[in-house]
C-alpha cells in the first residue's frame, strides 16, 4: 500500500518503489541507481533490467534539468480526468539522459511552450491527499 | 516444410453498433471466409485462433464460446491478444503451427464488439492502455499518445496539419467505395482542418473511430491450398517486433521502431525491397500513423512521408497505393478484427477481386498492423 496516492487516478497499490511517494511529499524527486552496474532509473524501479540485480538499488536525487522533447494539448480525456481538460502532456529528457512523461503545469503560458524549452520537475499536491509531479518552466 | 497460403478471407461490415452477440458477429465473418474459399468443408479446419482485446469482452475466454458456435469443436482453439495487432499475431502463430506440421488448415478469427461497453467504460479502458504506474495517472489517451509523435514530427521534419489531413481525404475517397466501411461520406481538406481538436495537433478527422466487426482468414499448407482454391495467396515474409509501453522510453518519437524492425524482418524473409510492393495496407489509426508507416516501411525516406501524400503517390494509381480500402480511418477500427480486415483487402487485391478498388496487376502486397502506441508491430508480405 502507499503508491495509490501517486497521480489523480492510480491502478497500482503495491510496489517496491512506494517510498518514492513519501520522498515526493517531502519535496524530493528521486531516481534509483543500481549499485552493481550504476544504471540510473527514473521513474524509479527496484529491479535492474540491465544486470538483473534486485535489492541493490539506492535512491538518488536527480539533477532536475529537463528539456522538452514533445507535447500535446489534450481536449479529451480518459474517464476520471474529464474535468481537467484541456491539459498539456509532455515528454522531457534530463541532463543525465533520463526521459519522463508528465503534465506541463498550467502556470506555463501557452505561447511560451516550445520543443527544446528548459523545464524542472516539481511535486504537485492534488485533491484527496493525492500527489504527483509536473513540469514547470525552469526560468520562472 | 510446406509453404503457407491464404485460402479464404471474410469480414463483417464495420459498424457503430452491430446489434448481435460476439458469437454471431464472428459467425458472419467465418461463413464469409468459408464461402470465399470455395472447396473447403468446415470439418477440415483442424484448429482455430481467436483474436481480440479482452478488456472489451464480457465473455471470459471468448475462444471457447466462439469455436463452439462456429462448429469447430473438438479441434484445438485458443486466444491471442496484442491489442490492435491481435489478428496478425494470430496469423503469425497460425503460420508457425502450419510450418511445424502441427496443423494443416487454421481459421484465424479476429473480432471486437466495442459497443458492448458504455462510452465511459471504453474511455476508462483506454486510460489503462498506457503504463498504469507512471503514465496513466496523468490522464493519457490513445490520441494523445500519437499526438506526441505528431508534434515531434512537426518539429523535426516540418510535417504539417495539411499533410495529415490529406491522409484522411484519401481514406474517405476510398471508404465510400468499400461497402464494409463505417464512413460512407467524403471528407474535404477544409472539413479536416476545421474540425475540433482532440489532442493537438490531432483533430477529429485525424483519428479513426471505434467500431464493431469481425474478420476471418483461413490459412492452409500449399498442398491443401491447391485443392481448396484456384487462387491461393502465399505468405512470403513475416516480421514482428515490440517497443516500450512507456511513451517516455521510446527511443524514437518521429517514427515507430517496432514497425521498422518488423518491416526489415519481413523484407529479408521475402527477399524483396520496399519498392517491389505493389499495394499496402498500413495501420492508420491516426493520420500521422500512416505518414510514419510510409517512412518506417521504406516507401520513402524518414521525414518524407508528407511529400509522398502531397504527390498523391499512395493513391490507387500512384507509385505505392496504400489503404485503398479506406484504411482504419475510413473503415473503423474494431481492434481485434482490424489486422484480418487488412489481410482480406491485400488478398483480394492480389487475386484481382477488389472491384472498384483494384490496383491493376498487383502481385506483391504488404500488411502493417500495429498494437498500442507503437507497442507491437507486425508486417506480413503476400504474393500471388
Amino acid at each position: 500500500m502507499g503508491f495509490e496516492k501517486f497521480g489523480k487516478i492510480n491502478y497500482t497499490r503495491e510496489t517496491k518503489v512506494k517510498d518514492f511517494v513519501d520522498h515526493l511529499s517531502e519535496g524530493k524527486i528521486e531516481a534509483t541507481q543500481c549499485r552493481v552496474c550504476k544504471k540510473l532509473y527514473f521513474p524509479p524501479q527496484m529491479d535492474c533490467s540491465n544486470c538483473l540485480s534486485s535489492d541493490q538499488m539506492g535512491w538518488k536525487e536527480i539533477t532536475n534539468e529537463w528539456t522538452l522533447l514533445t507535447y500535446t494539448k489534450a481536449y479529451f480525456a480518459p474517464t476520471g480526468f474529464e474535468e481537467d481538460t484541456p491539459y498539456i502532456l509532455a515528454i522531457a529528457e534530463s541532463e543525465e539522459g533520463l526521459k519522463t512523461f508528465a503534465r506541463l503545469s498550467k502556470d506555463v503560458a501557452e505561447e511560451k511552450i516550445a520543443v527544446g524549452m528548459k523545464l524542472r520537475l516539481v511535486p504537485v499536491k492534488l485533491p484527496n491527499e493525492k500527489i504527483a509531479y509536473e513540469f514547470k518552466n525552469a526560468v520562472e | 516444410m510446406s509453404d503457407v497460403a491464404v485460402v479464404g478471407v471474410g469480414q463483417t461490415a464495420f459498424t457503430k453498433a452491430c446489434g448481435v452477440s460476439i458469437k454471431e458477429l464472428c459467425f458472419e465473418a467465418f461463413k464469409d471466409a468459408v464461402k470465399d474459399a470455395g472447396n473447403l468443408r468446415p470439418r477440415d479446419i483442424d484448429g482455430s485462433i481467436i483474436c481480440s482485446a479482452p478488456e472489451y469482452d464480457k465473455q471470459r475466454s471468448p475462444a471457447g464460446a466462439i469455436a463452439e458456435y462456429l462448429g469447430l469443436n473438438p479441434k484445438p482453439t485458443f486466444y491471442i491478444e496484442s491489442v490492435c495487432a491481435s489478428s496478425t499475431t494470430g496469423i503469425r502463430v497460425a503460420y508457425g503451427l502450419i510450418k511445424a506440421g502441427l496443423n494443416d488448415i487454421i481459421a484465424v478469427v479476429g473480432f471486437q464488439k466495442m459497443s458492448e461497453l458504455s462510452s465511459s467504460e471504453v474511455q476508462e479502458r483506454m486510460g489503462r492502455g498506457a503504463d498504469i504506474m507512471w503514465e496513466s495517472p496523468f490522464g493519457l489517451s490513445m490520441p494523445a499518445g500519437y499526438a506526441l509523435f505528431a508534434r515531434a514530427r512537426m518539429q523535426k521534419f516540418g510535417m504539417t496539419a495539411e499533410q495529415m489531413a490529406k491522409i484522411k481525404v484519401k481514406s474517405s475517397k476510398y471508404s465510400v467505395l468499400n461497402p464494409k466501411a463505417i464512413f460512407q461520406k467524403e471528407i474535404s481538406l477544409a472539413d479536416c482542418l476545421n474540425a475540433r481538436q482532440v489532442a493537438a495537433p490531432l483533430k477529429l478527422y485525424d483519428c479513426c473511430s471505434n467500431a464493431d466487426g469481425a474478420s476471418c482468414i483461413l490459412l492452409a499448407t500449399a498442398e491443401k491450398a491447391k485443392k481448396i482454391t484456384d487462387t491461393p495467396v502465399k505468405i512470403i515474409g513475416l516480421g514482428a517486433a515490440s517497443d516500450s509501453l512507456s511513451l517516455a522510453n521510446k527511443a524514437n518519437l518521429t517514427g515507430l521502431n517496432c514497425a521498422v524492425e518488423a518491416g526489415k524482418q519481413a523484407f529479408r524473409m521475402a527477399g524483396i525491397q520496399p519498392k517491389d510492393v505493389d499495394v499496402a495496407e498500413v495501420h492508420d489509426c491516426f493520420t500521422v500513423a500512416e505518414l510514419m508507416a510510409y517512412e518506417n516501411l521504406g516507401f520513402c525516406k524518414p521525414g518524407e512521408g508528407g511529400k509522398l501524400i502531397e504527390e498523391n503517390q499512395t493513391y490507387i494509381d500512384g507509385d505505392i497505393p496504400v489503404n485503398i480500402d479506406g484504411g482504419l480511418l475510413g473503415k473503423g477500427h474494431p481492434i481485434g478484427a482490424t489486422g484480418g480486415s487488412q489481410v482480406r483487402t491485400i488478398v483480394m487485391e492480389l487475386r484481382g477481386d477488389a472491384g472498384k478498388l483494384q490496383v491493376e496487376g498487383a502481385e506483391i502486397g504488404l500488411v502493417h498492423n500495429i498494437g498500442g502506441v507503437g507497442l507491437y508491430g507486425n508486417v506480413i508480405i503476400f504474393s500471388r
